[in-house]
């Protein structure tokens, strides 16, 4: 049985961190910050969650410190990336010319 | 077996380091590098953990948590300083 | 007159500070990961001071409502909260790995019933962790979101499809 879950734990860990280089590839390629923040937060969250996840398989002894990181990142990582967007926006960053509409600049414009 | 999926999944995540890179050299913006080295920081600190589980040694996971708290605040403060504007 | 709003305000005083207290022993025993007797004292001795020095800069933490209806929404959102994550990353692969990155980007405007301030902060980080999108700015009832693929930008198709789902969970939680 152990055998089996340090196998599965190994496999966690390595489709997080095939998550984790989805983000990395989104990062590079997205057109303007919005999206790059898009693509970086959301993949690597789940990746490190996956990899934490497995690791855990692999270690059980160790899961109150695991479940900790994996907690404060649930919190922290969308607000990091959330507080970065405010600020962009607020100190008019590029948007990439495909974008469609923004409703925020607009009721900026008018007070 | 898992000795060696786990090398391959540093290998990944030491290439999802290196495009975040990439756009860290890149830019353009201030902003852009920041975002660049938000993601740096949470796959190093996945690569932290790796490196506490090949070791067998779980003071790592304390450094992995530091650091991911360390992100976090770089992160506000470079936000609240591009608030204030350039 | 002013008697029982103090009463009122000492007694959700009270409340406050215990369930911050039993909030910060949990991080320290998560991360000490022991139940010994010393470890147990330290805790309970800083645990109280932090939560005496900082009461007020930290009431977010205990704005969560305790009955066993909000105890069940806890779960069901975090169930909820996983699907919903693997699925934005599964959305989100499929737009990065395609070769001409089909993008439709927007910043809409939704609006929230949500009250508390820590359930339109959970539902901003919520949004921030779903298919496609992303908070930028909260303004009272209103959360300007950032889509990738953008359906619709009118206010109540984009709150439909934004925000809906969350709140039927976070209204029970925080009201």
């Amino acid at each position: 049985m152990g055998q089996g879950m340090d196998i599965v734990g190994a496999l966690l860990l390595l489709g997080g961190t095939f998550f984790l280089l989805l983000g990395g590839l989104g990062l590079l390629r997205m057109p303007d910050l919005y999206n790059r923040i898009q693509a970086g937060t959301k993949a690597t969250t789940l990746g490190t969650l996956l990899s934490l996840l497995g690791v855990f398989l692999l270690r059980p002894e160790w899961g109150w410190k695991l479940l900790l990181i994996g907690v404060f990142l649930i919190f922290t990582n969308p607000l990091s990336s959330q507080v970065l967007a405010r600020a962009a926006h607020r100190s008019g960053a590029h948007k990439s010319p495909a974008t469609q509409v923004d409703r925020l600049a607009e009721d900026r414009a008018e007070p | 077996m898992v000795e060696s999926l786990i090398s391959l999944a540093a290998l990944l995540a030491g290439v999802a380091f290196l495009f975040a890179l990439v756009r860290f050299i890149k830019g353009p913006t201030a902003a852009d590098r920041v975002v660049a080295f938000d993601v740096m920081t949470i796959v190093s600190i996945s690569f932290i953990v790796f490196i506490a589980l090949l070791g067998d040694r779980v003071i790592y996971l304390d450094v992995a948590l530091v650091y991911a708290l360390l992100s976090f605040l770089g992160v506000i403060v470079f936000a609240r300083y591009l608030e204030r504007g350039f | 007159m002013s008697a029982e709003p103090t009463t009122a305000s000492s007694v959700s005083g009270l409340r406050q500070f215990f369930v911050l207290v039993l909030t910060l022993m949990l991080f320290w025993l998560m991360l000490m990961g022991s139940l010994d007797g010393q470890v147990l004292l330290v805790g309970l001795i800083a645990s109280s001071v932090i939560a005496l020095l900082f009461r007020s800069g930290l009431t977010f933490f205990t704005e969560m409502r305790l009955n066993p209806m909000a105890i069940i929404a806890g779960f069901m959102y975090y169930g909820y909260f996983f699907k919903e994550l693997v699925k934005a990353n599964f959305t989100l692969a499929g737009v990065v790995l395609s070769p001409d990155l089909p993008i439709n980007p927007g910043i809409v405007k939704v609006r929230t019933k949500l009250k508390s301030r820590m359930g339109r902060l959970m539902l901003a980080n919520s949004i921030t962790l779903t298919p496609g999108t992303l908070t930028v700015e909260l303004d009272g009832e209103w959360i300007y979101v950032h889509w990738v693929l953008m359906e619709s930008e009118d206010i109540e198709q984009a709150t439909a499809k934004i925000v809906a789902g969350w709140e039927h969970y976070l209204e029970v939680i925080y009201g």
